[in-house]
């Protein structure tokens, strides 16, 4: 048998309610919870990618049903998008680099190794700018052109994005900044992100380019 | 009442008080639950004026009030306000920000500042949507499915500003649902367990899954959309290679868990509301939170029940067609769980349980209408006629709308510490019972007899009943006027209700009506057993969790 708390017992119209202006309520102010800002990221990149999964379901019915048009062309070289393959991958490595040394207090190696991640997120949208404008197709020419143009174009305003967040990161890692080991939520809210970038960047390269 | 101050509060001493931080970038949930009921009110009455039109126009077999062209633009408007504008907002947003911080013992949502965001995504892309019927060309024309190629060939700009509208409501909607997923799942006050939590935190937590799983696709395929509209490219363009059925896929991808987002919120809402006025506990607490989940999961892999006149290949119909009856089991446990829940119970018929009970009515028959639906002989043949217009009323005009009035009558005393006026209640709810059933129900006759939904002339032979439809409209635009007038007098002049005028046990109650700023004066009251009415206190075992159990002991 649990004991009811007064609360709920049956004669609720009778609990007795503190004055609004109680002194208890400073400190309860303070009772605080626990951080929750990664988990809602975490939730909203499950949408973001929600949108992407949108995104490969209707390339892939294209894919499935649509034939291409007997006079067009839709031809992907495989050499520059493997090499951003590449690139993306090691500045997730990186980025996860830079955490480490945030968190072990090493403030000036986290920064070098955000400018490195940065770095190799600028030459993935430099390679993607290449790719456009060595392609035989413009975004109008035919239903794989303009899905191809929707998904890389998406993806890669996600890594622009990205860029901008690690160059915010880097500033706010410097010594009288906001981030730094005690208060390293900037930082890992920004790999979060990344991360995800990155593994979509695998599946869209997987799906528009091997398969 | 004066109004508890937090101690963080004097660096924002720019926040207004009074009526203004109804006005503000408010970041109390109370506030921001008031913002979204009203603004989704006002809305609902512009929706309610499209739909005059409609029927006006519909009351002769002719188009004769308004052009074909007008005709197709008021139609889309009705649809998108009443969906994106009041029901979501209103049924998710307001109620949801109001009481989902009571219900897990929180002060606030997880995320104010997101939350604010959310909201005032609001008001602007509703006067965007308004405003495009002023400009040239008007409106969007194409409904608010927005089907290409009708949504190609149709005035540009007017489909344009319909996206752009739809994608900041959207947005607005996942920003919400990530706030209740966090709020539910990681604000709980310690010692409250997930089956501890009132109904309408499981509801809430089920249609925010829904609306961050679904939401996002919709909001990718409109963009699809635009590009094809603004940059010519050929995705649901059939004449440039595209598959227009794709849309249709992606789109109910998103719309058919979005009639769930509308409804699955009313049965959290009315799992409240009828414990309280019935005293008893409620039925079925543990199959009620399976059943949400369970309608959440096949939620998610019907869509393409809409789609059966769209040259779906068999094998796709037979699954669609199956999982979409499923639907009907854990509904029907609901409805079961609610019928338990009245049996038997001192049921005070006031407005508010006027409103519920005629929900369960007007529910069970949309959904055996659903039902009925979703088998495909019979789709096949009642596809885009009125038959579908009925049942998709008789779902979200007479099951969400009746609930968001009952929860209106229910809550009323919280938000104000006034009680609304029975008399004006009950004229009320006469008034729409009687209206909405009156215009809604020859509709399912006019479908089966083959009138086309979305078109401003009709065969005369339907004259009659469209007519009855008409005096039915009429009759529900009518019952807004005692609530208004209820509404508004109660406010100044209402008799006062006390903290807890229905002696309800959900943590809300729990506090001052309206409650101070941070919900509670000290500590927030653990609830374990939010529905344990009619057991008195020591007689029985509250470890037991289940409604059925509470209520078996309570004969004894």
């Amino acid at each position: 048998m649990t004991p009811l708390t007064p609360e709920t017992s049956t004669a609720a119209g009778a609990v007795a309610l503190p004055s609004p202006n109680g002194a208890g309520h400073e400190s309860s102010h303070d009772e605080g919870h626990a951080d929750v800002r990664l988990f809602g990221l975490a939730t909203f990149l499950i949408a973001d990618g929600m949108t992407f999964a949108g995104f490969f379901a209707a390339y892939l019915t294209f894919r499935a049903v649509n034939p291409l048009p007997a006079d067009s062309t839709y031809e992907l070289e495989l050499l520059l998008p493997t090499i951003n393959t590449v690139l993306l991958l090691v500045s997730s490595v990186t980025f996860h680099r830079a955490g480490r040394r945030l968190l072990s207090g090493d403030g000036e190696a986290a920064r070098l190794w955000l400018l490195v991640t940065g770095a190799l997120g600028a030459a993935f949208l430099a390679g993607q700018m290449v790719e456009y404008f060595h392609l035989p197709f413009g975004l109008t020419d035919n239903l794989y052109a303009s899905t191809f143009y929707a998904l890389t174009g998406f993806h890669g305003l996600h890594v622009t994005l990205g860029v901008i967040c690690i160059l915010i990161v880097c500033w706010q890692a410097r010594e009288s900044g906001r981030i730094s080991a005690s208060n390293p939520f900037g930082l890992e809210a920004a790999e979060l992100y990344w991360h995800f970038v990155d593994g979509i960047w695998v599946v869209l390269y997987g799906l528009l380019y091997l398969l | 009442m004066t109004i508890a101050r937090p101690a963080d509060f004097e660096a924002g001493s720019l926040q207004p008080e009074g009526w203004l931080r109804y006005f503000s970038f408010s970041l109390d949930h109370k506030v921001i639950g008031l913002q979204y009921l009203v603004c989704g009110f006002v809305f609902y009455l512009i929706g309610g004026a499209l739909a005059g039109v409609i029927r006006t126009e519909l009351s002769s077999p002719i188009s004769d009030f308004v052009s074909r062209d007008v005709y197709n633009q008021i139609l889309t408007l009705h649809g998108t306000v009443m969906i994106f504008l009041w029901i979501v907002p209103v049924v998710n947003g307001a109620f949801g920000n109001y009481l989902i911080p009571f219900y897990v013992g929180a002060r606030d949502m997880a995320f104010p500042r997101l939350n604010a965001v959310a909201f005032w995504l609001i008001p602007p892309a509703g006067i965007l949507l308004i405003s495009s019927y002023f400009i040239s060309g008007g409106a969007a024309q194409s409904g608010w499915t927005a089907y290409p190629p009708l949504s190609l060939t149709t005035p540009a700009l007017g489909q344009v500003l319909w996206i752009v509208s739809v994608l900041l409501l959207g947005g607005s909607s996942i920003f919400g649902g990530i706030n209740f997923i966090a709020t539910i799942l990681k604000l709980r006050r310690p010692g409250l367990k997930m089956m501890h939590l009132p109904m309408y935190c499981w509801a809430m937590l089920g249609t925010s899954l829904l609306v961050v799983l679904s939401t996002p696709v919709l909001a990718g395929t409109l963009i699809l959309l635009s590009f094809d509209i603004v940059a010519h490219t050929g995705f649901f363009n059939p004449s440039m290679g595209g598959n227009v059925v794709v849309y249709q896929h992606l789109f109910w991808f998103y719309s058919h868990p979005a009639v769930y987002i509308m409804v699955l919120p009313a049965f959290g809402l009315v799992s409240e509301i009828l414990p309280v006025h019935a005293r008893k506990p409620l039925f079925g607490y543990t199959t009620m939170v399976y059943s949400i989940m369970g309608i959440v999961v096949l939620g998610l892999i019907v869509w393409a029940h809409h789609m059966f006149t769209s040259g779906t290949p068999p094998w796709m119909r037979l699954f669609f067609t199956i999982a979409t009856s499923f639907i009907a089991v854990p509904t029907g446990i609901k409805f079961f769980n609610w019928l338990a829940t009245l049996w038997g119970g001192r049921i005070a018929l006031n407005s508010a349980m006027l409103f519920a009970c005629a929900f369960i009515v007007n529910f069970v028959f949309g959904g055996i209408t659903g039902i009925a639906l979703a088998q495909v002989p019979f789709d096949i043949h009642v596809h885009d006629t009125y038959f579908v217009v009925a049942h998709f009323h008789y779902i979200v005009y007479g099951g969400t709308v009746f609930v968001i009035f009952s929860a209106l009558y229910h809550w009323y005393p919280k938000f104000t510490g006034r009680l609304l006026n029975e008399d004006l209640g009950r004229l009320h709810f006469l008034l729409t019972f009687i209206g909405f059933n009156l215009c809604f129900a020859p509709q399912h006759w006019l479908g089966l007899n083959g009138m086309p939904r979305r078109v401003a002339e009709y065969d005369p032979s339907f004259t009659t009943w469209n007519q009855v439809s008409s005096v039915g409209a009429l009759l529900m635009a009518l019952s807004t006027v005692p609530l208004l007038i209820n509404v508004i007098l109660t406010a100044y002049r209402g008799q006062p209700a006390g903290d807890n005028p229905w002696r309800a046990l959900t943590p809300e109650w729990l506090t001052s009506s309206p409650p101070p700023v941070e919900n509670w004066v000290g500590e927030a009251p653990l609830v374990t057993h939010p529905y344990a009415y009619g057991t008195p206190e020591g007689q029985l075992d509250l470890t037991a969790a289940s409604g059925s159990e509470l209520w078996r002991a309570s004969q004894r």
